[in-house]
């Protein structure tokens, strides 16, 4: 069954969620599939359809590559487990750390640096990197 | 009197007439590589002359340019007709890098995954290939943060090795 078929239901979806710039390429046994969702709530829609589809994503053929439209100045929440989240000089974990903000803390992007590490704000005006997995646009 | 000079002269001219402007295939062959060799595009064209038909071979860029060294040889003087043997090279083949699908697991790739796996203290990674090789206990929550954080680096995964968390 080709991978598009597999997550057709996926792919469905999220057009229906109107994902922006929706791709999707079969690469060497893995469905490639990337855009912009509007929400975090539509992300983890997506996301739990993922998970419905392949149970606990074990197959590891799926590569869904989907961020969140946050323009600069869009209000972010922390998602860590439960720790701090450290708010860096630079964009890497040898940056040294300028501030932290909480889990659930709400932060203002500045800017999206890359993939993996975002600008931020914190209310107290703490400005500095840290890692975009944990940071959700609301 | 008048009429056998004037007969001679004629005779003289019909003679001269078929033996000078008849071209030897060896003239021709080298007036038509003279004309063609002024171009470069045309420049790896090959000529061969007999009896003052033309034969060109060799390469050609394209259509165009070949059309172009038949029309040049034929405006060669001696040039009966011309038989284009042209080839036109294929284009070059143009292979387009594929786009980037995943990132190459290098050092900065492999220490990203490593930072989003620090506030999970029982899961440990290894890259094995172009995978990363994950194992430990998970609670649904942390698997699908994995599973995250490993898309947004375009990190192929293995995560077979993940157990749930009782």
């Amino acid at each position: 069954m080709a991978l598009q078929d597999k997550y057709a239901e996926l792919l469905q979806t999220a057009t229906t969620l109107g994902v922006a710039n929706l791709a999707s390429t079969e690469q060497e046994g893995v469905l490639h599939v990337s855009g912009t969702a509007k929400s975090t709530a539509d992300y983890d829609t997506l996301w739990a359809l993922y998970d419905k589809i392949d149970p606990n994503m074990t197959s590891g053929d799926l590569m869904m590559n989907i961020d969140i439209k946050a323009d600069a100045g869009a209000q972010l929440k922390v998602t860590t487990e439960s720790t701090n989240l450290n708010i860096r000089s630079t964009p890497s974990t040898e940056g040294e750390i300028v501030g932290k903000a909480a889990h659930d803390e709400v932060v203002t992007l500045v800017e999206k640096t890359d993939d993996s590490w975002w600008k931020i704000r914190t209310a107290d005006g703490e400005e500095g990197y840290a890692f975009a997995q944990y940071l959700s646009p609301l | 009197m008048k009429l056998t000079k004037l007969l001679m002269a004629v005779v003289v001219s019909a003679t001269m007439l078929f033996v000078s402007c008849k071209p030897k295939d060896a003239d021709i062959k080298a007036a038509v590589e003279k004309a063609l060799n002024a171009d470069p595009a045309m420049a790896s064209t090959t000529v061969d002359v007999k009896d003052g038909v033309v034969t060109i071979g060799g390469e050609c860029k394209d259509e165009a340019c070949k059309a172009h060294c038949e029309e040049t040889a034929k405006a060669v003087k001696g040039v009966k007709s011309v038989v284009n043997n042209c080839m036109i090279a294929p284009p070059p083949v143009v292979v387009a890098p594929p786009a980037s699908l995943t990132t190459v697991l290098d050092e900065a790739t492999q220490q990203k995954v490593k930072d989003g796996l620090k506030d999970m203290p029982g899961v440990t990674v290894e890259f094995v290939g172009d995978k990363a090789v994950l194992k430990g206990e998970v609670t649904k929550s942390q698997r699908m943060t994995i599973m995250q954080l490993l898309a947004s680096a375009k990190v192929l995964s293995d995560v077979t090795g993940l157990t749930d968390k009782k």
